[in-house]
């Protein structure tokens, strides 16, 4: 760093810097909201989607599983699962929860009603639609 | 009684929020131990603590202990940077306790309590904020965080304001400043997922690749000037740079983690181009540590404290830089992400920039909180050890996870067709999950190292450097 360059210099880059993309940034979100509502297709956010959405936040569902590729990575992905296993295999997967399996990892049971199954279905249906760029990669998640 | 090591006897309320700090920090790594077993025995603890109960312990836990060493920091040295004493030293203890108090009522319900339970019966169908990562907290510890910070940063600033102006605690102060602003995104829950996510990284990416990375560059350039002597003027410069460096790529750098939650498809470009730049403010710290230190005007009797520094500038450009850049452009991330690599990135991030930071500054401050220049030689060595065992122990977990996502990616996500489900693949990769789980032993050990440092004394022949008065004159 020469001679001519000094701390205030620096300081002045810092904060133009700092302003200039904080304003960037600021833009760029505001045209993301206004995509967003088509990229989710947020005209089917109906009352049990978003009931099912406060099951998955209530019960910490991240805690083992991701969603679009965001959480823990101790079980399935699962903003694809509706489409991997459908409504059914779901409903059915969590009711049967804990396996037992000794040794094997271990799913909590819930204790559900039918209509929370159906609203956390609904959830991951919804989920399942996102255009999220064709992620993952395939089937599996 | 007075201290003599210290300028300013209210300097001594961050000794308080180090223990703390400490303690938090073992909780933390016995529950990541806990995860790391439960990732190969699967139903270890299980239904007593099942593993997303540990992981949100293991995490908050990291959080919280960060945010009191960096709470202690800014007490130990917003007063001698203000060349005053703390506006209120009282003020201080009384948040701390506070502080402490919601953290392990916090933890406590986490691991007492049924999740869905501690959510309805605090408030979470009021306003839902809980059960999302890292923001698990029911929602009076969010509004008490948001309080604490508040009554701290009132603290601070009412110090900086009546005192001196310098550089560092100008970037300091910004840095938590922003810290808090950002939390309040916790509190903003949106019921479209897509919206909830992007706002989510307001807290989660423009805290630590944005506003902490100014807690970090002032945190180090504080220790800096005080074991090496260099002159304000260059360390400020470097300091500013890096800050800038770090905020120009940061903020837009944000955009790495919009590409696949279902934000528009430009976030690949601009996530891409600016996250690539943010290993660059670590590169600078990490020139910016060796040269101060080849440019010391004097020896530092407390040689622990600058092996944290420098190891914090490397470890975290490591970790942050290299292992972040590694999957951060769309094209590799669209196969990592979500993987054990970014597990791996995350770790050695973590432990590189902030848990060593926090160290170099508790290595520098505590000696001088409990009366002597530095700590005697045998602690000092004890010390040094530690950060060799951690760093190594970190370093075996770290490439252990990276051979598990690798191997994870090649399995599960490359295939376009037959590829391996996601429990199939976990299970081919066991032996990285073990060889993980002997690095975070490892890892504990150094930790048990360092703890035991605090209680070695001086060697028989050895005299303590200890409260020499008046030798603080010396000190820059």
């Amino acid at each position: 760093m020469s001679q001519g360059f000094t701390s205030q210099t620096a300081r002045n880059i810092f904060y133009g810097g700092t302003m200039f993309f904080v304003l960037v940034f600021a833009a760029l979100i505001f045209n993301s909201e206004t995509k967003i509502p088509a990229r989710s297709k947020a005209q089917e956010i109906t009352p049990a989607v978003v009931r099912g959405k406060h099951l998955w936040e209530s019960r910490n569902c991240i805690g083992c599983h991701t969603l679009m590729g965001e959480g823990a990575y101790f079980a399935p992905e699962l903003g694809n699962v509706y489409e991997r296993r459908g409504p059914d295999f779901i409903k059915g997967w969590i009711k049967a929860m804990p396996t037992h399996a000794p040794g094997r990892r271990q799913m909590p049971q819930f204790n559900f009603s039918e209509q929370q199954l159906d609203d956390l279905v609904e959830f991951l249906r919804w989920t399942n639609g996102i255009d999220d760029e064709k992620w993952p990669p395939n089937i599996e998640g | 009684m007075k201290i003599p090591t210290l300028k300013y006897q209210s300097q001594a309320v961050a000794k308080l929020y180090f223990v703390a700090a400490l303690c938090l920090f073992t909780g933390q790594i016995l529950f990541g131990l806990t995860l790391g077993l439960q990732y190969v025995i699967g139903d270890l603890f299980f239904p007593a603590i099942p593993f997303n109960i540990a992981r949100m312990v293991h995490t908050n836990l990291l959080i919280i202990w960060l945010l009191f060493g960096f709470m202690g920091a800014a007490y130990f040295m917003v007063p001698e940077e203000s060349e005053t004493e703390l506006w209120s030293p009282l003020f201080a203890k009384i948040l701390f306790w506070v502080f402490l108090a919601a953290a392990v009522a916090t933890i406590l319900g986490y691991l007492l309590v049924p999740y869905a339970s501690l959510a309805k019966w605090t408030g979470n169908d009021f306003l839902a904020t809980m059960g999302r990562e890292f923001l698990e907290q029911p929602l009076p510890t969010k509004l008490g965080i948001v309080v604490v910070c508040l009554g701290f940063l009132f603290n601070l600033t009412m110090t900086v304001l009546k005192g001196r102006k310098t550089a560092i605690s100008l970037v300091l102060m910004m840095g938590l400043w922003g810290l808090a602003i950002m939390f309040l995104f916790s509190f903003v829950n949106p019921d479209n997922l897509v919206r909830d996510k992007m706002y989510w990284w307001f807290v989660v990416h423009l805290w630590v690749e944005g506003t902490w990375e100014l807690i970090m560059a002032s945190l180090l350039a504080f220790v800096l000037i005080k074991t090496t002597g260099v002159d304000r003027e260059v360390i400020d410069k470097w300091m500013y740079m890096i800050v800038a460096f770090a905020l120009i790529s940061g903020i837009l750098g944000t955009g790495h983690h919009f590409y696949f939650i279902g934000l528009p498809g430009y976030w690949h470009w601009v996530g891409g181009v600016f996250s690539a730049l943010e290993p660059i403010p670590f590169f600078m710290m990490t020139l910016f540590a060796f040269n101060m230190v080849q440019r010391r005007r004097r020896e530092h009797p407390n040689q622990a404290a600058v092996l944290w520094a420098v190891g914090t500038s490397v470890i975290g450009f490591l970790g942050a830089g290299v292992w972040g850049f590694i999957h951060t452009l769309s094209s590799v991330n669209y196969y990592t992400h979500g993987s054990q690599v970014t597990a791996a990135h995350g770790h050695l991030a973590f432990y590189g920039a902030y848990v060593l930071v926090v160290l170099a500054i508790i290595s520098y401050a505590m000696p001088l909180i409990r009366g002597r220049e530095a700590n005697p030689m045998r602690a000092q060595r004890a010390e040094m050890w530690s950060f060799w065992i951690m760093s190594i122990g970190m370093a075996v977990m770290v490439l252990a996870l990276s051979g598990a996502g690798i191997l994870q990616v090649w399995l599960q996500r490359m295939p376009t067709s037959g590829a391996m489900g996601f429990m199939a693949t976990q299970d081919q990769l066991s032996f990285f999950y073990w060889v993980r789980i002997a690095g975070g032993v490892m890892f504990l050990t150094g930790l048990i190292t360092y703890l035991s440092s605090f209680f070695i004394g001086p060697a028989a022949d050895e005299q303590e450097v200890a409260a020499i008065p008046g030798s603080r004159l010396q000190r820059a």
